[in-house]
């Protein structure tokens, strides 16, 4: 019995949202050019990528743990600026895909390409390289560290110096500590987050954690950024508040979001199309207006048995 | 725990930083304060140890409080370096004292590197088993080969004096100024490093594995880095054990026991991890603890109060101490401290405003 | 052919004293899986126990009532352990909780020598140390014996898991501590009687080790030996420390007589752990170990 999501009350926000996604549209194109990104691993692909625009595509990736499977030939496709949500009910596989998409989880079946490049099991830690960055449902900040320092953190791939280098304070270190500096001042005061940059970050609110932990993914001014659930638990002033960060960082940086979320507010107001999952399937996939009258979609949120499933 | 680590950017505060005041009024009072006012006693029984286990448990402080990963071979790296310096300067005389500490240091990580590589490709926690590991090893390898001691019978050796630039540290204070001096320079670089992006991934390690590595966090190599940097500060710790403290090297099992690993880990859990100030606090605490105890317990015991009882009343309380301050205040003397300083600043506020 | 037996042997002879192994090892694992930890204070517990019940003995106290006493002593200072050190730190990190349990170590070791003397002590249990002939091999009685104390206490735990209710409710604590509580568990008293059970391996192991090595400080030591028992058996896993102590037990005796003399022999205090870690390079999860997914 599935009861997280209102059918009903929705036909103006998704109006609002089909003409917010085609405004950004036009100005994405516009600002890609003028914010530069993290150099990834092969230029010559992500240009093509970009060509094509797509820069997140499942092919056919099944997942299982044990007896269980968590995903079953999904198939996805998410061009470069689009802001992507995926929702479905608890246990639909949605944190499996993003783990499988950011490297956690290995796929036992199917291919995935991110940002240019193919690849049967994402590796982890070249993530930032490619220009993807995530953040974590239970809220993984580092609690030895200030605000500061956790989203400086971010900044690990692009430093090149050693530690002896670091140490000592010499050239391309210090370059590169200056450049760190500006770059988290800036994350800190478009995320508004100026007052609280030297207070551990787990002394903060809980909302104000899951700003950090997003600060710190687009400090990179990533290509592409998973959120899982970043809105649990806010309240509604503070999920907007989200919502408007998330788009200046689509704005701001030709970022693509691919989100998880169960607020279906939240979702009509702020995604262009939605992937709608249950059972580790993707049942539908589309703009707001067309998931939100299918009707897969609607039982699925309804409890209606389907066919060959229990 | 770990409340201490870092209350404010470091990352973005220079490298010498506000602290610098502090840092050279604490080095004016440590050069000038013991020679006028210090006895052979307090040179021998209290300086001496204080710096080389002070130093040790710096180093074991960068991998435990800031990299969290658990080392039970402090001692064992202890005795690397010691024994490394001991034979090289017997055998190839003439090295300067700077060489010989560095490739002293350099054994003691190289060593720990074959231990830990293993352990590190897997969960942290198995590198409690290769430190054992190489704790026991390195007990028996003194013990089995004997040219490392030169053949000596007994099995200790004399720690020749330290020399430097044609300055020779044979009284107890040359002694203490040289191991002053070492430790202060590594001090300083520690401080520094623990603000640089490397020092900021070794805490990401320590806090959070998982995110840190898809933040992009070279794990393996932060480990074995902080492994690295750890051993070798040992090691040269070990060095200034044995050559400004005691001045023997011990070989075999006794020497440098899984005990005296343990008694560096104690620094820092009593000193507070993750600070520097916390590894010497606790390297005071631990020096100045047995000291006290013994004469309290003559005093209150008379006769009964033998050296295994000393030795037994000190288990019992240093355990009892670091299970108290593991459940009451994890972040040790540091917090204390930190709180004691808080405390009197507000006294002087409150005096200003009654004025 | 006299290699071939001196070999068997060896061998034999290494087998049942890694049975000893997987006794303590046992000890680790019911811990481990209860309450998260490693406890490092195992090894002082052997030694207490096994002062405790030779000091009784030589006290004139006959050695079943000495056994008595002692095991109560025992159980009640692992319930003391549970109750005052554990629960106050029952959310913090793994690191936190072995430290605690090396101040634990130190507490029990202190009290147990200021308490009984720091002396040596030999520890007969009636049991020669003769050399029995086995279709020509050569076993001593004295192993044979403890080993199948040993067994038969591994037995018997092994049985009690499996087929007892209390059993069953420390394997559903070890699996999943919330899940437990919302069936109506007790946790803290089930955590307390596994701590008490604790108590009660500790005693015999330390009787077994104590006979054989004499009741001293080094006694708690040897128990450390556990680890790499686990590294290769899986911390988690009760098969894994019965056959992880029987093949460290076999490999460190073969090593000793094989390899020790090019080495300058005493290779026992370490070989065990270099064995696990180059096992561990192999195969990461050990034998039996679970392969875990972190949930992320």
């Amino acid at each position: 019995m599935r009861t997280d999501l209102s059918v009903t009350a929705l036909p103006l926000s998704v109006a609002s949202a089909t003409d917010e996604a085609a405004s950004a549209m036009t100005s994405r194109g516009h600002d890609a050019s003028v914010h530069p990104k993290v150099v990834p691993l092969n230029e010559a692909s992500t240009a093509a990528a970009q060509a094509s625009k797509e820069v997140l595509a499942l092919e056919g990736i099944s997942l299982s743990f044990g007896g269980v499977k968590a995903l079953s030939d999904v198939d996805l496709s998410v061009r470069s600026g689009e802001i992507r949500a995926v929702i479905g009910p608890n246990g639909a596989g949605k944190s499996s895909l993003i783990n499988v998409i950011s490297g956690l989880y290995r796929p036992t079946q199917g291919r995935i390409h991110l940002c240019g490049h193919t690849f049967s099991a994402v590796p982890t830690r070249q993530l930032a390289h490619l220009g993807v960055s995530r953040t974590f449902q239970n809220i993984a900040l580092f609690k030895g560290l200030s605000v500061f320092d956790n989203i400086a953190v971010g900044r690990v791939a692009t430093v090149r110096s050693t530690m002896l280098e670091q140490v000592f304070g010499l050239g391309r270190a210090r370059r590169e500590r200056e450049a760190t500096k500006e770059k988290v001042e800036e994350a800190l005061e478009h995320m508004r987050l100026s007052a609280v940059r030297d207070r551990l970050a787990t002394s903060l609110s809980y909302g104000m954690q899951k700003r950090v932990e997003l600060a710190r993914a687009l400090v990179i001014q990533p290509q592409l950024v998973l959120l899982d659930e970043p809105m649990a638990g806010m309240t509604g002033a503070e999920k907007d508040e989200m919502s408007q960060f998330i788009r200046e960082a689509r704005s701001r940086y030709g970022t693509t979001i691919v989100l998880i979320e169960h607020d279906i507010g939240v979702v009509m107001g702020l995604s262009d199309r939605i992937s709608v999952f249950d059972y580790g399937r993707k049942i539908a996939d589309g703009t707001p207006s067309q998931v939100m009258n299918d009707p897969a979609v609607i039982d699925a949120y309804l409890g209606v048995p389907h066919e060959g499933n229990e | 725990m770990t409340a201490i680590a870092s209350e404010s950017a470091v990352s973005s505060r220079p490298l010498i930083g506000s602290n610098m005041m502090g840092v050279i009024a604490v080095l004016a009072v440590a050069y000038l304060v013991p020679p006028l006012f210090g006895s052979e006693y307090w040179y021998n029984a209290i300086l001496a140890p204080f710096l080389a286990l002070g130093l040790a448990a710096l180093g074991l402080q960068v991998l435990s409080g800031y990299a969290g990963q658990v080392s039970l071979a402090s001692a064992a790296f202890m005795a690397i370096g010691a024994f490394t310096a001991y034979n090289l300067n017997l055998r190839v005389p003439g090295l300067p004292m700077i060489v010989s500490l560095i490739l002293a240091g350099a054994f003691a990580a190289g060593i720990g590197l074959l231990f830990a590589l293993p352990a590190f490709r897997l969960r942290g926690f198995y590198l409690a088993l290769s430190t054992l590991g190489a704790q026991f090893f390195v007990e028996w390898a003194t013990n089995n080969y004997k040219w490392l001691s030169n053949y000596s019978q007994s099995g200790v050796v004399d720690a020749p004096p330290l020399k430097a630039l044609g300055y020779v540290a044979s009284t107890p204070e040359s002694k203490y100024f040289v191991a002053l001096t070492v430790v202060a320079i590594i001090t300083v670089l520690v401080a520094r490093l623990v603000k640089t992006q490397t020092g900021l991934n070794f805490i990401a390690i320590r806090d959070n594995e998982v995110a840190a590595r898809i933040i992009g966090v070279p794990v393996l190599r932060t480990k074995l880095l902080a492994f690295a940097i750890s051993c070798f500060i040992i090691g040269i710790a070990g060095v200034l054990w044995a050559f400004t403290y005691l001045g023997t090297i011990q070989a075999g099992y006794g020497g440098f026991s899984l005990g005296r690993s343990l008694t560096v880990l104690f620094c820092i859990i009593i000193g507070g991890l993750a600070t520097i100030r916390g590894a010497y606090l606790g390297a005071f605490f631990m020096v100045v603890f047995p000291l006290l105890l013994s004469r309290a317990g003559g005093y209150l015991l008379g006769d009964m109060f033998d050296a295994g009882v000393l030795e037994n009343c000190q288990k019992i309380t240093l355990g009892t101490l670091i299970i108290l301050i593991l459940i009451f205040e994890p972040d040790g003397l540091s917090a204390l401290l930190d709180r004691f300083t808080k405390w009197l600043r507000g006294l002087g506020r409150k005096e200003e405003h009654a004025r | 052919m006299e290699e071939f037996k001196f070999f068997l042997e060896v061998l034999v002879a290494g087998l049942l004293s890694g049975i000893m192994y997987s006794l303590v090892a046992l000890g680790f694992v019911l811990i481990y899986k209860t309450s998260g930890v490693f406890n490092f204070a195992q090894g002082a517990q052997l030694l207490f126990a096994a002062l405790t019940f030779v000091s009784l003995n030589e006290r004139g106290i006959p050695m079943w009532g000495a056994f008595a006493i002692s095991l109560a002593i025992m159980v009640f200072v692992g319930i003391l352990i549970e109750r005052v050190v554990l629960r106050p730190l029952v959310a913090q990190t793994q690191m936190t909780l072995f430290m605690a349990t090396i101040g634990l170590s130190f507490i029990i070791e202190g009290a147990a020598q200021l308490v009984w003397g720091t002396e040596v002590h030999s520890l007969d249990l009636g049991i020669d140390d003769v050399p029995m002939d086995i279709a020509g091999v050569f076993i001593s009685r004295f192993d044979l014996v403890a080993a199948t104390v040993a067994a038969a206490m591994v037995g018997l735990l092994t049985a009690f898991f499996r087929y007892t209710r209390m059993g069953l409710a420390f394997r559903a604590v070890a699996q999943d501590q919330l899940a437990s509580l919302s069936v109506g568990l007790r946790l803290a008293r089930i955590r307390a009687a596994v701590w008490a059970v604790s108590g009660l391996i500790a005693l015999v192991a330390g009787l077994l080790w104590g006979a054989r090595l004499g009741v001293q400080f080094s006694l708690s030591l040897v128990v450390l030996k556990a680890l790499p028992v686990l590294v290769l058996g899986g911390f988690d896993s009760i098969a894994g420390a019965i056959v992880g102590g029987l093949i460290i037990g076999a490999a460190e005796k073969l090593a000793e007589i094989y390899i020790g003399p090019y080495l300058g022999g005493g290779i026992e205090g370490w070989f065990a752990y270099v064995a696990a870690l180059i096992f561990l390079m192999i195969r990461p999860t050990g034998l039996f170990g679970q392969r875990f997914v972190e949930r992320v």
